[in-house]
């Protein structure tokens, strides 16, 4: 866990608690629809396209691209003022759903990024019991 | 879906017949968020020349009917405090054209008071909100981040520097018609194409001016039927064609980060006025960034998916071009507290009485009202019309 | 002032075709309230007949719409999230009237969902309310102590002895429809007058039955026009009349703390309905504590101010009675997990449809269903009829 982490943290709700902790042993769980077999993004019981409960978890395999990024120089919270500037992103899972996160191991210049490029999840520690997956390039 | 029918049946049957902002608008220290409520409530009531007592429909964000309704020492019979981020209190005309046409109230007051640049506090977030663990972790937090990710990808799609011409244009175009407004943050301060280029990374790929302002404000609006508008102090500035909606809350479940609901809202609210685009005298877009502009333009049906640089190119909206938008400065150099929509609604009945002095269109019959809340989230669009 | 002759032509033009609570209610620790949300939708929807894609109105209340329509995979295009308390449902119920009237919509999903019992975090207060400054540092805090505060303003008015009475009647009676409702929290334990008597203080004079349970929740509506009703599953249950508004937020600033605002609303829903009390055979009133079902009553005008004692003497509200009241267990003894208002609405259209089993009132045609919401604030009043 790192030292003084003063940035927010998820605090796992009943229907995440599975997925943090997946993240939390390395494991990017989804929520899959077994009616509609597809998966969603973010976790819940009840699947957000036909509204059956008939849902399960899998493991994702990591693998995305990047749907779109900006490169953050003014930071929104005290806790980022280190980080700037950043890189927020929405990648598209190989299994469909998209999903927030950061980039990682990436120059943060607007050239040095392209929308579709290839990214695989990493996770980082920030609590004992959270772990965030975020993505770097594949 | 809308039933057309129907709404064409209720067009026009209720009027604003008062507007307003709080006596002092920018940065009010002194005041608290309640107080610009109460302030702008009262100024709306007497800019339409009806007694406080007579408001039975009070309708708000952000804040309760409770408080606002109490702070003002109102009593209502009907009340609203549906709040969908910005795009709030345009969504109330909506909800107040309904509510006086069903015989729940006679006079509905909107209003609307936040100290964005001088709040004491902060309210805390739910932990249970998708936002919460699957956004803000990352960082991506607030306005600026969630939309220059949208904005990413838009240029991806259309181009980087067809999509930074026109993110300046918008930008010099609003700040020259805030030049224009003694009430705008920015009246004394012109910007250039090369200071516009120059200027620092917020979050790349926004520059600062590409940001709307952080405010103090209130403002308020006030409806009734078309009917008891007739023995207001100015006249009914009526309203024609409403549509409200979303489809998501967190960017990263946006449909298309290209594309608001705007393409519903504003089609509906056209067809019930029974007018088309080119009948409009004015357009209001809520701009939070300029990015937001040149989506919505598009969204809303003013041009296609792509085309939008072009529609705003050469200063087109700006004073003395042949597509006025964002007259009073809009949101980048007027006025921003957090949630605007409702100031797009004031300066639009404004044109249309002819209030606005030195930037007052000639000719203004017709204009749209438009408002985005959330995440590019939830828009309502509103058609008005002078009698 | 709300106009009646409009209110008269939309009376009935709308109807309940679905309702439902959450799969489990009661304790529910490994469900988060958008979930009960989305549990109670989906049921309600089922209950109707009518698929979620056809839904196109979002109602709710403690989230936005944007949380509870994203999570459920609704795109709606009206959206209400008028927020006053427990009351929130049954207003919203007028609102979705009005919107479908309007023609903003045609299927409205109103839809509610709490974990009191098993939260896992509160959110924290806005510093810069009223109450945070005025009532919260003397230790007014919650519900139970403003409530009790006003109970014992009604006991020196009407005197003590009486309004205990009527407390425990209210209490006992409640019980007793619980123990016929396997839903009832306190379904296997029944309550006697010596208990109730003997039971511990939480605020005088409140004992612990007078007040509401703390549980988890979801509950749901489905609203549409009378004509698509005719198509659905259980058919219409017609919204005939139906009012709402409210007149303080902050306790120490109600007008008279025995006469809450249903003095309003309760006449305004019957004359809109154009039936009188009598007519009715169900009233199920908000019953956050005992003594919020009396000063209900006496402000709707079932009785004169004072007078309720007399009504709800020798148990007439029980089972067997002439005046069947809160038939589910109400908040006392059935659920209540904050804004428990949309209860009242589930369980008076069970009853109009015959669908209580042991609990079943013979000849329901005509119920009432009254929210309150806030500190005795905010009240909503419908009139609901079967078909």
């Amino acid at each position: 866990m790192a030292d003084g982490y003063n940035k927010p943290i998820p605090i796992p709700q009943p229907e995440s608690d599975h997925y943090w902790e997946g993240a939390k042993a390395g494991e990017l769980r989804l929520r899959h629809c077994d009616d509609c077999n597809q998966a969603f993004f973010y976790p819940r019981n009840i699947c957000p396209e036909c509204g059956n409960n008939n849902t399960s978890w899998i493991v994702a395999s990591g693998k995305a691209k990047v749907h779109t990024f900006a490169i953050v120089h003014r930071p929104p919270h005290p806790g980022f003022m280190d980080d700037i500037p950043y890189v927020p992103a929405i990648v598209e899972l190989e299994e469909g759903p998209k999903m927030a996160t950061q980039l990682v191991n990436v120059t943060p210049e607007p050239e040095a990024i392209q929308i579709d490029m290839p990214v695989k999840v990493v996770f980082e520690s920030i609590t004992d019991e959270i772990s965030l997956p975020k993505f770097e390039p594949a | 879906m809308p039933v057309m029918d129907r709404l064409k049946a209720i067009s026009g049957t209720a009027a604003i017949v008062g507007v307003a902002e709080a006596d002092e608008i920018g940065r009010v220290p002194d005041k608290g968020p309640l107080e610009l409520h109460a302030e702008a409530g009262r100024n709306a009531l007497a800019d339409a020349g009806i007694d406080k007592s007579e408001v039975d429909g009070v309708f708000t964000a952000g804040y309760s009917t409770f408080d606002t309704a109490e702070y003002m020492g109102i009593t209502p019979h009907f009340t609203d405090s549906t709040s969908v981020g910005g795009s709030s209190f345009v969504i109330h005309i909506a909800h107040a054209m309904a509510a006086i046409q069903a015989g729940y109230c006679e006079v509905a007051l909107i209003t609307h008071g936040e100290s964005g640049r001088s709040n004491r506090a902060r309210a805390s977030g739910n932990p249970g909100l998708a936002g919460a663990q699957y956004e803000a972790p990352y960082g991506i937090m607030g306005a600026p981040i969630g939309y220059s990710m949208a904005c990413r990808r838009y240029m991806h799609q259309y181009g980087e520097d067809r999509t930074r011409e026109a993110m300046a244009n918008i930008a010099i175009s609003t700040r020259k018609w805030a030049n224009k407004n003694p009430r705008a943050f920015f009246y004394d301060t012109p910007m250039t194409f090369d200071e516009y280029h120059d200027s620092r990374w917020v979050s790349w790929p926004f520059h600062l001016p590409d940001c709307c302002l952080v405010t103090d404000a209130g403002a308020a609006i006030v409806i009734t039927s078309a009917e008891r508008a007739k023995s207001t102090k100015k006249g009914a500035v009526r309203i024609l064609g409403v549509a409200e909606g979303h489809d998501h809350s967190v960017l990263h479940q946006m449909p298309d980060l290209t594309r608001t609901w705007g393409r519903h809202t504003g089609p509906q609210a056209l067809e019930m006025a029974g007018i088309t685009h080119s009948d409009l005298d004015l357009a209001m877009i809520y701009d939070s960034f300029t990015y937001t502009v040149l989506v919505t333009l598009e969204s809303l049906g003013f041009c296609k998916p792509g085309e939008g640089a072009d529609f705003v190119a050469n200063q087109r909206t700006a004073p003395g071009g042949d597509f006025p938008l964002n007259t009073s400065g809009g949101g980048l150099s007027y006025t921003h507290p957090g949630m605007y929509g409702i100031f797009t609604v004031v300066e639009a009945v404004r044109q249309l009485r002819g209030e606005t002095g030195e930037r007052q269109l000639d000719e203004c019959k017709l204009a749209m009202a438009h408002g985005t809340g959330g995440t590019l989230s939830s828009t309502g669009t509103v058609i008005l019309a002078r009698d």
